[in-house]
């Protein structure tokens, strides 16, 4: 570590303290503390009882009855939910894609001060909390919100398009929380992209459309990956969006977990089960991503 | 202007012309970066556009690409009018100063790029960047990344990939500025082999005269957005169309001058503290013009005794080492100093102290009176 100057070399290693406890208060511990949970027999009115069980995990992955003495079924019900959540967080992020990228090429190619004004643009709507703008954006899609009744007095549809607790509010709400995490990360690094490079790939020939594909968009994978992961795993775990603006038939694993913890009708072994399931698959999916970039690096 | 000028008709009589600019400009905004430029480059010639930074050689080259759209006149290559063409239609290749190597591809894939863009076929790519990686001596790091290779490696690809397609003409800007001076050295014997070996006319942009005079066949020397004068080295060196060649290409003393006789060839000149030193012009110069004179510092001798011929008389204020000269500031009179050079040679440093008294002769023919 040349870096680091003399006077402060005694100090070397407890410069990373203050991180460490807070990831480790923050980060680690509720982590392991859920963990934990997730292994507990639940009390009836929320909070566990300390009997290690597996009755949790149980519960999400098998149907026993009624009764719980039917012979073990693979339960569906939570599996549904869980590839309902990865469609709507695909979705989402892909939505993001489409719309963040030519936005944050947009804005990387402004001059240096116009930049700026853009790149506040983009988080002004996050100087508002995410509950009310999910709220407010329940009231502009609803049967006789701004949306339809403007698109009716303009003539284009005649009765109202339902679009509350539809898919598609889901996905607009997943959308409209999550995009500057899309544009910001292939705004950092449209910006450093040297656009000789595309100059380079005109010179020799390639017409505009294969500068982008082959050129441009390779070389600012590394932020496109980074948006992508930013917008995908929040949209995983939402709750916020699909409960206001989704219906029973939008139910999403985030709002599975977040009722699991409310109230007294919760089980907080269940929702911890659930949300280790949850932590396990994003794992999962980042390590193979990990994987596949160290071994395109060689 | 008149050499400059004769120089041009000269170039005109050339075989088929590679580039021709008819009153080429271009505007930024209120910033004018090139006014009404006119020049041919000759087929299979080594042209380069020599200039200090700003002076709009850099725009120049990229209204040739293409990366720039001309604000007015022509440019035609090989006769067809090219000057509306995007850069993916016109047969000219760049290489670019920071290189602009893709970082994601291989050499070869850097190398072959253009060929896939212009629909050659598997087996022609081949061999054609097989050849390409020969030619600049990296087939043995034809799968590396350019990330892992060192400037000089870097250049030779960014080399490869522009020749590979066989432009017509080749674009430089500035590939040497950004390697250090043992491998620039090496590069500037590399770049002048290529194009004897390949035939192709190339467009040198640079800001080092050293590198546009003993790389060109002619040199096109740019200031504010124009051409001052364009003409083949030795005559840019020798016959300096204005102060600003003068004094951009090499070193050369400039002193304010005014003639006071004209004669057949030699014009006599006074200088401001009241000399007398006899030049010559290039351009028609009538009595009482004022100007200025350029010496070349090795142009000047430096002697105890008095010289035959015309000399004159100064004492030395500095003596400074450069290696292969010395060079010595002579003052001759409150306002007036000029730099003389001699070269090292046979031991001869002969310590002089600051304040000898001393005479300056000039070589026949090395005083050039310019009236601009």
């Amino acid at each position: 570590m040349p870096t680091v100057s003399a006077a402060f070399a005694p100090l070397r290693n407890w410069l990373m303290a203050p991180s460490w406890l807070i990831v480790g208060f923050f980060l680690v511990l509720p982590v392991l503390l859920m963990l934990v949970y997730s292994f507990l027999t639940k009390e009836f009115r929320g909070g566990v009882i300390w009997e290690p069980t597996l009755a949790a995990y149980d519960q999400f992955l098998f149907d026993r009855g009624l009764f719980g003495d039917a012979p073990p079924r693979l339960q569906w019900a939570y599996i549904q939910i869980f590839f309902r959540s990865i469609t709507q967080a695909a979705g989402a992020t892909f939505f993001c894609l489409i719309i963040g990228f030519p936005t944050a090429y947009f804005i990387a190619t402004r001059a240096d001060n116009a930049k700026v004004v853009w790149l506040f643009l983009v988080t002004v709507p996050y100087w508002v909390n995410l509950l009310i703008r999910t709220v407010s954006m329940k009231f502009l899609i609803r049967d006789n919100g701004p949306l339809n009744e403007g698109l009716t007095a303009l003539g284009l549809i005649d009765a109202p398009v339902q679009l509350i607790n539809t898919n598609v509010a889901v996905q607009l709400g997943l959308f409209y929380s999550y995009l500057p995490f899309m544009v910001l990360p292939i705004y950092a690094a449209v910006e450093r992209y040297n656009f000789a490079l595309s100059e380079a790939a005109s010179d020799l020939y390639a017409p505009k459309w294969i500068i982008l594909r082959r050129i441009l968009i390779p070389v600012v994978m590394p932020g496109i990956v980074a948006g992508c992961i930013l917008v995908f795993v929040p949209s995983l775990g939402a709750f916020l969006a699909p409960d206001l603006l989704g219906g029973a038939k939008t139910f999403m694993i985030g709002s599975l977990i977040d009722e699991q913890f409310k109230g007294n009708a919760g089980n907080w072994p269940f929702g911890a089960a659930a949300a280790m399931i949850l932590l396990l698959l994003v794992l999962i999916v980042l390590t193979l991503y990990a994987r596949s970039q160290s071994r395109s690096k060689v | 202007m008149g050499r400059a000028i004769s120089m041009q008709a000269l170039s005109g009589a050339a075989p088929a012309a590679a580039i021709v600019l008819r009153q080429v400009s271009k505007t930024f905004g209120d910033f004018t970066a090139l006014s009404a430029v006119n020049f041919e480059i000759g087929d299979n010639e080594f042209f380069t556009l020599l200039g200090p930074s700003g002076c709009g050689k850099t725009t120049l080259l990229r209204l040739i690409a293409g990366f720039e759209d001309t604000t007015g006149g022509t440019i035609h290559l090989y006769g067809e009018e090219i000057g509306n063409l995007p850069p993916n239609k016109r047969p000219v290749n760049t290489v670019f100063q920071n290189y602009a190597l893709f970082p994601h591809m291989t050499v070869w894939e850097n190398i072959s790029f253009g060929l896939q863009m212009l629909g050659w076929t598997r087996k022609d790519i081949d061999r054609r960047v097989g050849e390409m990686v020969l030619m600049v001596k990296l087939d043995q790091f034809a799968d590396r990344k350019p990330s892992r290779m060192s400037g000089g490696q870097q250049q030779r690809v960014a080399l490869a990939r522009a020749m590979a397609p066989r432009p017509r003409v080749l674009l430089l800007d500035e590939p040497l500025s950004a390697l250090d001076l043992k491998l620039r050295q090496e590069m500037r014997t590399e770049l002048k082999r290529l194009q004897r070996e390949t035939g192709i006319t190339f467009i040198f942009v640079t800001h080092d005269q050293g590198e546009a005079l003993s790389l060109s066949d002619r040199i096109a020397v740019m200031s504010a957005g124009e051409i001052q004068q364009i003409g083949p080295p030795s005559d840019i060196y020798e016959y300096p169309a204005n102060r600003f060649v003068a004094g951009f290409i090499g070193e050369t003393n400039l002193i304010g001058a005014k003639v006071t006789a004209v004669g057949k060839d030699v014009l006599t000149c006074e200088l401001s503290d009241g000399e007398i030193v006899h030049a010559r012009s290039d351009a028609p110069v009538s009595e009482g013009r004022a100007g200025s004179i350029s010496l070349r510092p090795e142009h000047l001798t430096l002697s105890w005794e008095k010289p035959v011929g015309e000399s004159l008389r100064g004492e030395i204020l500095e003596v400074t080492y450069l290696g292969t000269d010395m060079q010595y500031r002579v003052r001759l009179s409150d306002r007036l100093h000029l730099d003389v050079r001699h070269q090292n040679k046979n031991n001869a440093i002969v310590a002089i102290n600051p304040g000898a008294p001393v005479y300056i002769s000039i070589a026949d023919n090395a005083a050039r009176f310019l009236v601009r």
